[in-house]
Formats: structure tokens, sequence, C-alpha cells
């Protein structure tokens, strides 16, 4: 029906060269290497076109590990950067998991963390035997032999990798590979540019939703309007009558309308009569749903962490301060939306995706279609964006998926995507939270009584991952952040109420402290303020580790805190560690013209240890701040009267747009301490920055997430 | 009856629906994924194509409705302008995630056609349509300030 110039890529697709997923470094497209003599280790394969392939365990959906990761390995085969290509890892636990979990995943703001030991030990095995193949071909001592940028050289005697690849295949491996000093690095520390830049801008990146296979069928589903509905009965005849449409069928979760294309699939889908079963389901809106959590919120709850006597401390305090914060459900909405493309052919199953949990997500697919694990293969893809969103701790995408290539039962191959409608109603959200805050202050201003009280849904309990998080009936990730924080009070006290709904909800960008920090750093904000203390000193005085004060003291110089600011702004700070990196941002803030907060710049402090590439923990405060401002200015998913979600795409989901960006200026502390991630902790300090702010430039304490929810006006 | 257009200057026919949004023309039948879905109603600019050198957003782009005229897509955007553009993405590392990169810069370089020195406040109003989720703006800026001034030096 079509008649077109094939693409080059369309080309390779089709004559199946391409071979998992191999990325030029540089600025041109180089062949894939598909015979590597040398393969040291899992993750390092040098080919005798001298070109080093990298594999990457963990999924690149912008947060940059594919460039980390790669740069680990390469500087400790002094390899040069330009000959450098990625290879994403498929579903195999035993040779990829993530070192912290034991499985692959990707998450935590762990990919460097994890990794940092793992991958330069295969680079520096793979320098020891191309440098003793080296040594063997001349005839010279091992510790003779240099290496510098992919040249392996002995006085005159030079040789690159790709010409010594065969002879280094029959070495034996060294028992423990010397690593670098620091000193030594030439990669690690630099602004490398990263592996995926070039291909991201020029169309040709593939994602999961990009995938064609022969004679595939694109399907779309459709679930039910409130959460923990059912379907009951579907009368799917005008469905069916939609051209292009080819079949109908029924899954766990939903409808799934099968199509020649997509438009086809999406059409028949908006035909479909299905009456639903709501017996089970939450009928309740939010407004509903935050009045029982602020009762609930009075009980003391689960005791997450107590020290000295906060009630009495209370009692007695000569100023006391009480609020309560609720803060809405919020979607991920990363760009792309959920996906995969499953083809299964005698035994066999393949998945297309942008895996977050490579191995288990294959797994469950496969265990869903009656297929062994062995037999499923992995086609790792780029992801369009996850902040969480990609992997849930129930599996419920990838039981979905399996359960739509099942339904549909025949040989073609299946791509199942959701609309972004399915994404914004799709549930799996950051839960909606209700804060109780008390606190005292002596005499003297000082705070001497911390009382905090949590309500939220735990996406944990009841999971396969219960065993891993849960301690005493507590569920780390809603607390995090408010218990073991920053702060050193005489009295103290956490407690936490499990709150259940069938409204579905996952980690999402720095998970409890998208939450905890923003009323932990707004609260101790207006208690400074009402002892009559400094915001950055008052903190400094009650901080337990050096390492956040030094973000905190970096932040304050950039800024040149308690200096003038000009008229009609003001200046707020916070700060706040996750997942073991520090951050301190400030933001200079006044009022737009819509009556919102106008944020025009931030300054940010980081400290994640060694910094592996500086251009992308800059790109990652960047984006963090940007994502964390448009959720606490615009962002928030009500459940309307009866449950319905009130939003279903970016027209009423609203999303930070370019206007609204501000100035970012980030330093990076020097530190020789071993790398933690960098993707998710630039987003706690910044809504608490901006509401500090605010605060100070209006006088409102604004306790209800987001600033324009309406109770804020 | 087919549609024909001229696609990144290839003469070009789909003979399906012509209610079917240009996007799904690309990606499914065409097999040009480097224009992306994202929201499908307009309003993140993943899609985001020139029609006779003007942004258009192809999700809601009925086919028929461009019988005769000139779609440029990202694999199309070739001339000195894009190339322009592209140059100062690479250069700054603009792309987290990537999937909506096509869009902003065929949005950029739409801009550019029309401003070729863009003020902030043009690339606020010219780029407004475009989400990044992955909040890559300060560079997006950054590199659309870029493109401009490499336009003009080599003007």
């Amino acid at each position: 029906m079509t008649v077109f110039t094939p693409s080059r890529r369309a080309f390779l697709q089709s004559s199946g060269l391409i071979i998992g997923l191999a990325l030029p470094v540089g600025r041109g497209l180089a062949a894939v290497a598909t015979d590597a003599p040398f393969q040291p280790n899992a993750f390092v394969r040098v080919s005798p076109d001298n070109l080093v392939t990298i594999v990457i365990k963990h999924v690149e959906f912008g947060q940059g590990p594919a460039t980390g990761l790669a740069t680990l390995a390469a500087d400790e085969m002094d390899a040069d950067w330009a000959q450098i290509r990625i290879e994403h890892a498929t579903n195999n636990d035993k040779l990829y998991a993530n070192l912290f979990f034991g499985t692959m995943a990707t998450g935590g703001s762990t990919a460097i963390a994890n990794s940092f030991m793992q991958m330069r030990s295969a680079g520096a095995t793979a320098r020891a035997m191309l440098v003793e193949a080296a040594a063997k071909r001349w005839g010279v001592p091992a510790t003779e032999v240099k290496v510098s940028k992919g040249v392996v050289s002995h006085g005159a005697s030079k040789a690159n990798f790709g010409e010594l690849a065969a002879a280094a295949a029959a070495v034996t491996p060294p028992a423990k590979p010397v690593l670098k000093t620091p000193d030594q690095w030439t990669l690690i520390g630099t602004d490398l540019p990263k592996v995926d830049t070039l291909v991201k801008t020029n169309g040709q990146a593939m994602f999961t939703l990009d995938i064609s296979r022969p004679d595939m069928v694109h399907a779309v589903i459709l679930h039910s309007p409130v959460f923990g509905g059912t379907v009951k009965s579907v009368d799917d005849s005008a469905a069916l009558a939609t051209p292009g449409v080819v079949a109908v069928r029924q899954v766990p979760s939903g409808v799934v309308v099968y199509a020649k294309d997509s438009y086809a699939a999406m059409r028949g889908r908006s035909a479909l009569k299905v009456d639903w079963d709501l017996a089970a389901a939450e009928r309740r809106s939010s407004e509903e749903m935050f009045r029982a959590y602020v009762a609930q919120v009075q009980q003391p709850g689960l005791q997450v962490e107590k020290k000295g006597d906060p009630e009495a401390a209370l009692k007695g305090a000569a100023r006391t301060l009480e609020a309560t914060y609720q803060l809405p459900y919020l979607v991920h909405a990363p760009m792309e939306t959920m996906d995969a493309v499953m083809e299964v052919k005698d035994g066999r199953l393949d998945v297309w995706m942008g895996s977050q949990f490579q191995a288990t997500e294959t797994s469950i697919i496969a265990g869903v279609l009656g297929i062994p694990p062995e037999k499923a293969v992995l086609h790792q893809q780029y992801a369009g964006g996850s902040f969480g969103r990609r992997t849930t701790s129930d599996m419920a995408f990838p039981m979905e998926a399996g359960a739509v290539a099942k339904a549909w039962g025949a040989a073609s191959p299946v791509k199942f995507f959701w609309t972004r409608e399915n994404d914004i109603r799709g549930g799996h959200y950051r839960p909606m939270v209700v804060h109780k805050l008390r606190g005292g202050l002596d005499a003297k201003g000082n705070i001497v009584a911390w009382d905090q009280v949590i309500a939220a849904q735990s996406f944990v309990i009841g999971t396969a991952m219960e065993k891993m998080i849960v301690k005493d009936g507590v569920d780390s990730t809603m607390t995090e952040g408010a218990s073991e924080g920053s702060y050193e009070f005489p009295n103290h006290r956490v407690g936490a109420h499990v709150m259940k709904s069938p409204v579905t909800t996952n980690w999402w960008r720095s998970v409890g402290h998208t939450h905890t920090a923003y009323v932990v750093e707004t609260f101790i904000d207006e208690l400074l303020a009402l002892g009559g203390k400094d915001a950055v000193q008052g903190r400094l005085a009650l901080m337990k580790e050096a390492r956040e004060k030094g973000v905190l003291n970096r932040v304050a110089e950039m800024a040149k805190w308690g200096g003038p600011v000009p008229p009609g702004r003001a200046r707020g700070v916070a700060t706040h560690k996750a997942f073991n990196t520090y951050v301190a941002q400030i933001a200079e803030v006044s009022q737009g013209p819509d009556g919102l907060p106008k944020v025009h710049k931030v300054w940010c402090a980081v400290d994640c240890g060694v910094a592996v590439n500086p251009n992308i923990i800059r790109a990652q405060m960047e984006g963090g701040i940007g994502f964390a401002l448009g959720h606490a200015l615009y962002a928030e998913l009500v459940l309307g009267k009866g449950g319905t979600v009130a939003q279903g795409n970016f027209d009423t989901y609203r999303s930070l747009r370019i206007g609204e960006m501000p100035e970012v200026e980030v330093a990076i502390i020097a530190s020789g301490e071993a790398p933690t991630g960098v993707g998710e902790p630039g987003v706690p300090p910044l809504a608490p920055a901006v509401g500090n702010a605010w605060r100070k430039l209006t006088g409102k304490a604004v306790r209800r997430l987001p600033f324009a929810h309406g109770d804020n006006a | 009856m087919a549609t024909e257009f001229l696609l990144n200057g290839v003469k070009t026919s789909f003979d399906g629906d012509p209610d079917t949004p240009l996007l799904w023309v690309l990606r499914d039948h065409l097999k040009l994924t480097g224009t992306k879905y994202g929201c499908g109603i307009a309003q993140c600019g993943a899609c985001t194509v020139h029609l006779d050198g003007k942004n258009r957003r192809s999700c809601v782009t009925p086919v028929g409705t461009i019988a005769g005229r000139k779609v440029t897509t990202i694999e199309g955007a070739t001339d000195k302008r894009a190339e322009a553009v592209k140059a100062a993405w690479v250069a700054i590392d603009v792309p987290q995630c990537g999937f909506c990169q096509s869009g902003q810069i065929m949005s950029a370089i739409g801009l550019l056609a029309a401003k070729p020195k863009p003020t902030d406040q043009d690339i606020d109003q010219g780029m407004a349509g475009n989400i990044c989720r992955c909040a890559t703006y300060v560079r997006i800026r950054q590199a659309i300030h870029d493109a401009a001034k490499t336009m003009e030096t080599s003007a």
C-alpha cells in the first residue's frame, strides 16, 4: 500500500544485522562488532577492527549509566574513548545483577555505585591480558609495557587492541587485577561526551515503540475507569467492525484491541462497550481520602524512630508550631509510555523492551505464556524516561503484557503499548501522603521537640519486596528522609500509618524523599524563623554529617546567602540527603502573573563522592530540579467523585514547560569517597527551597501541594 | 483514493484511511520512527514535523489533509539550519532519555527559520508546545542560542 525508499535503519532491521544495540560514541556510525575474539569477561569485548564493546547491565533511560559504566571500564583499559561502543545486556541475573540487589535492576540511584569496582575490574582485567599478550609477542617483561589511548607499546613496538585481541584471548586472566589509583585516571572525572547523544539527536535511537517485526499486530488496552474494577461484559461488535481491527480479547486487567496499526487499535478501543464490576473498586474521591488520612494522623501510628520524650518536651516548650501537610498522587508520565514487543515462535519468547528489572520482567512475561525462562530472550532497548515508572514491585506491567501476548495466541508478534490516557489513569502513582508535624522551641529559640506522623500507602507490603524493605511493620520507603534524617533533635519521634486503597502506588523519582524532604525542610525553616535563627546557620548547628554541612555551606557561598536579593524576590534554602548523595539548593523566587511562584534561579551543590562524569551530574541536577518544580507547582492526580481520575493527558496533568524552567548553577564537591547516584537526589530539595522562598515573599506557608491547588490561593 | 505527498524529498503515497494521523503513517507504515508519539492531542510536541517548512504536530494532522504538500521529518532534516541545530544539541549533550528530542529539534529548526536570532522570550514562546519530562530545558535554550550564532557567523 505504500511506496517508500527504505531508510538505512529499516534495511538493517529487515536484514537482521542489528544484534543487540551497538552505538557509536563519536560522530559517525560504525559497524557493529559481531566478531570479537577477545571477551575477557561479561562486560568487555575487543574485536579485530579495534572496537571495544562495553556491555551495560543497567537500563539507559536518561540518567547516563551507559556512558558512566563504559567510562569506568574504558579508563582501566586505557582505551581511546572513540573506540568504545556500548551494548545493552540481555536478561541474565548471574552475569548482570545489580550487586546491591542480587538481580538485574536499575533503581535507587545505584547504577554507578554498585558498578564502580565491577566495571573497573572488568576493564583492568582486559588491560592486563592485552599487556601480557604484547609482552609475549615482543619478548619483554609485562611490567615494561605501556598502554595509552588504546595503543599498547614498548619502545618502538606498538600494537592496538584489535591487533592483540586474538593473542590476549589465550592469556590466563589475572586472579586479582590491579586497579588504578585515582591520580592515574584519565577518563573518570572528565566531561566525556555521552555515548547516546548522537543517535538521540538524529532520530536513530531505537525505543521499544519503534520496533517493527514482520506481520506484527498492534495492541492497546482499555482499563477500568476506576481502580479495582473488573470486566463484567463486553460488547465488541463496533470495535470489531472498525477497519484494521483484527481481534478483541479480554485479559485480567481489561479489554485488548488488536489491529493492523496503532491508529486502528486506538479507534477500535474507543468503539468498545464494556460493563464493569465496581464492587471492590475505590469509589472515594481524593478529598474523601485526604479526610481519612488527616483523621488517621491524629493517632501516633507505628513507631519508626524515637529519641527522648517529645510529648513532655512539647508540653514544656516556650513556643510550639503544628502543621498538617497534604501531598497528592503524582504520575511519572515518562515521554515513552509503557510498551513491549513480544514474539513467540517454536517455544521461544523474544521480548523487546526498555526493561528496568530485565531478567525478572522477562521471566514474568514468559511465565504467563508458559515458556521456561531460559527460553526467553530480552532485546533491551533505550527507554524514553521512567522516573520509577518502568518497573513496579507488583510486576503489573509484565503480567499484563504477557496476558496480552497469550490472549493473542497467534504466531505473529505483538506490539503492546499504553496510550497517554492509560499512563495518566493507570495508577502506580507516587502515593498521596499526609504528614502531621509538631515542633517545640525553648526560650532561646532552640528546637527541643519534633514529632512527625506520616500516613501513606505502602507499595512494598504484600509484594515480593516486603522481606527486603519492611522492618517491624514499617516500610522504610514511606518514611526515609524523615526517620534517620539530617538533624539532631533532643526529643524526636516519627510515626507511620499504612493506608489501604485499590489505587496502585509505586516508587517515583526519589521515592519517600519526594514528600519527607518537602515537609521536613519547610517545617524546620519555619521553626528556625520562629526561633530567630538564620535558615543556613540554624541548619548547620543541627546537622549530623560533615558532608551535609559541606553542600549547605557551598550553596550558601554560591548564592551569597545573606547578601542583597533583587526587589520583589526572595530566596529559600533546603538540603537533603537521598541514596547517600547530599544536595543543597537555594531558589530565587518572585510572584508570577498567574499568582504562582516564578522561580528565576536555582543554585545547587551536590556531593556524590567521586564525580565520574561531571557533565552528567550537572545534567541530572538540572533535570531533577525541573522535574521537581513542575510537580511542585502544577501536578496532581485527583480522584474525582466516585473515584474516577480527573486527569487524562498532558492538557490536564500539567508538566513543566521551557518558559518555567529556572536558570541552574551547579557545583560538585570534590571528593574521593565512593561514588553514589545522581538520578534522584536532585529532586527532593527543590520544592522546599521554593516553598521557603515563597513563605518569605508572601508570608504564606504552603502545606498542600501543588502550589496551584485551589486551597493555596 | 491514495494520498500523495512529498516526504523528505521523496514522492510518497498512502492508500489507507485518510483520517489516519500523519504520525502513525510515518511510524507504522513508513517505518520512520524518529517522530514520536507522546500524547496524541498536540500537547507534548514529540510528534513535531515540518509541513511546507513550518512546525506541525503530526499526531493531529490527518494524512488526507496534506495531499501534494511537503513533509520533513527528523530523518530528512539535513539543511544547513538543521545541521547547525543538531550540532549544537550534540556539542552540549542536550538529550537525556531522548524520546522528545526529535520533536524539540524540529521545533527549534522551525523557530530559527522564523526568528534567526531568537530572544529568551522567543524561545519560551516558540518551544512552549514541546514537553521534556527529563527537563533538559536549560540545555535546549542554550543549544538554540548556539545554533543561531553558528548560522549567523556562517551566513
